[in-house]
């Protein structure tokens, strides 16, 4: 009964949105530089999303504080300037605690900042909402985001290396395929993956042409 | 000099920053549907990621002088934003032509992450200040290069070929990007980015 009541729940439907229905990587097809530079090994995709998570939730609920005083015409001055700040927190705690996974990502978390998702969050969503649904919102993003850049992972590591987080999945007569680690690997995953979401969910592009 | 060409040639073909280093694919996938978009935001782009290098270089000397280099990232974005919305100005005042051309492409360009990509690139690389300049040249004009390709064989496919339903759009671009990426690790070992 109670699962039915949550059902109608805004906070539900902001969760439910940003994992599957927008989800901002297979639908919205935002944020991809960072999911297919780093997705060629699972802890690097793991830290990647828990840290694009962070920042997201962070900045939208700043900008959602702020959002009353935060003058329209120098809004998007002010996100960057919010988002990389939590950005510049992000890189300094990865190469404190994890200095392995933070050379592997090298100039990849700073670009964060760029990412697109981060910025659309703030913009589309936290411009309107109290802080409460902003944290739940990006929250929702930041995960649909992780999980896409996971599995994409996975997908690579094992294609790449025969392995999974470091343990051999594959028998030993695997052959590695290097051309995953690279970029054209990380560009077919990715493709087909949309390719199969949009089967999945019915969910496919018009053309306009 | 013929290293600075060596890096010039090496960042448009073995290390393109789009097709290598997997950068600035919004834009790369959202504006690629016609040649002439893609010409002009390509052009933008060289623009204003050279210009910026540029800038950017002695703001960094500065935060190296002053000990604070774990800012640098806000600095660049806010040194990237101020560029392009003074370009903007300056364009619509002095040369509307060229405003007219690429107008409605700067804005986008802030969030374009070559633009921070290649002042963090220089950084890392410890380049010279000439070194940084021909490398920002060169990597604008390899995302144009690919941005260009990418846009071409689009625009064919849209009146041609019969791709299936769940792939067409962007789908279909990411198997053409890949395709593409192979076709330049061809060039991998032409000449050194270093």
């Amino acid at each position: 009964m109670n699962f039915i009541r949550l059902k109608y729940t805004k906070g539900f439907n902001i969760l439910r949105d940003g994992l599957s229905q927008n989800n901002p990587i297979a639908i919205a097809v935002l944020g991809i530089c960072s999911a297919l530079a780093v997705s060629n090994k699972v802890e690097n995709a793991i830290a990647m999303g828990l840290g694009v998570t962070f920042v997201i939730m962070a900045s939208s609920a700043t900008v959602s504080i702020f959002r009353r005083f935060i003058p329209s015409k120098v809004r998007m001055v002010t996100y960057m300037v919010i988002i990389s700040t939590f950005v510049i927190a992000v890189n300094m705690f990865l190469q404190a605690y994890f200095p392995t996974i933070s050379k592997a990502l090298g100039a990849y978390v700073g670009l964060i900042i760029t990412n697109c998702i981060v910025m659309g969050r703030a913009e589309a969503f936290a411009t309107k909402n109290p802080v409460k649904y902003t944290l739940v919102d990006g929250f929702a993003n930041g995960m649909g985001y992780t999980y896409v850049l996971v599995l994409v992972a996975v997908i690579r590591e094992v294609l790449a290396f025969g392995t999974i987080l470091n343990y051999q999945v594959m028998p030993d007569t695997w052959t590695n395929w290097v051309v995953m680690a690279m970029a054209p690997g990380g560009f077919f995953v990715l493709g087909i993956f949309i390719w199969i979401i949009r089967e999945l969910t019915k969910n496919y592009e018009v053309t306009t042409e | 000099m013929g290293h600075l060409v060596e890096i010039f040639i090496s960042s448009i073909l073995n290390n393109n920053i789009a097709l290598t280093f997997i950068l600035g694919m919004c834009p790369l996938i959202a504006i690629s549907t016609t040649v002439k978009n893609a010409k002009g935001m390509g052009l933008a782009v060289i623009f204003v990621v050279t210009i910026t290098a540029i800038i950017n270089y002695p703001i960094y000397s500065l935060l190296k002088a002053t000990g604070t280099t774990q800012l640098n990232l806000l600095v660049f974005i806010i040194t990237i934003a101020a560029t392009v919305q003074f370009l903007e100005m300056f364009l619509e005042k002095f040369i509307p032509k060229m405003y007219n051309a690429f107008g409605i492409f700067l804005p986008l360009i802030t969030v374009n992450c070559v633009v921070l990509a290649v002042s963090l690139f220089f950084v890392n690389r410890e380049y010279t200040f000439a070194e940084t300049v021909s490398f920002s040249f060169g990597s604008a004009v390899g995302w144009f290069v690919a941005i260009v390709l990418l846009a071409g064989i689009r625009e064919k496919m849209a009146k041609k070929s019969d791709v299936p339903k769940g792939l067409a759009g962007k789908g279909i671009a990411f198997i053409i990007l890949g395709i593409l990426s192979l076709a330049f690790i061809g060039f991998t070992g032409l000449a050194s980015i270093q």
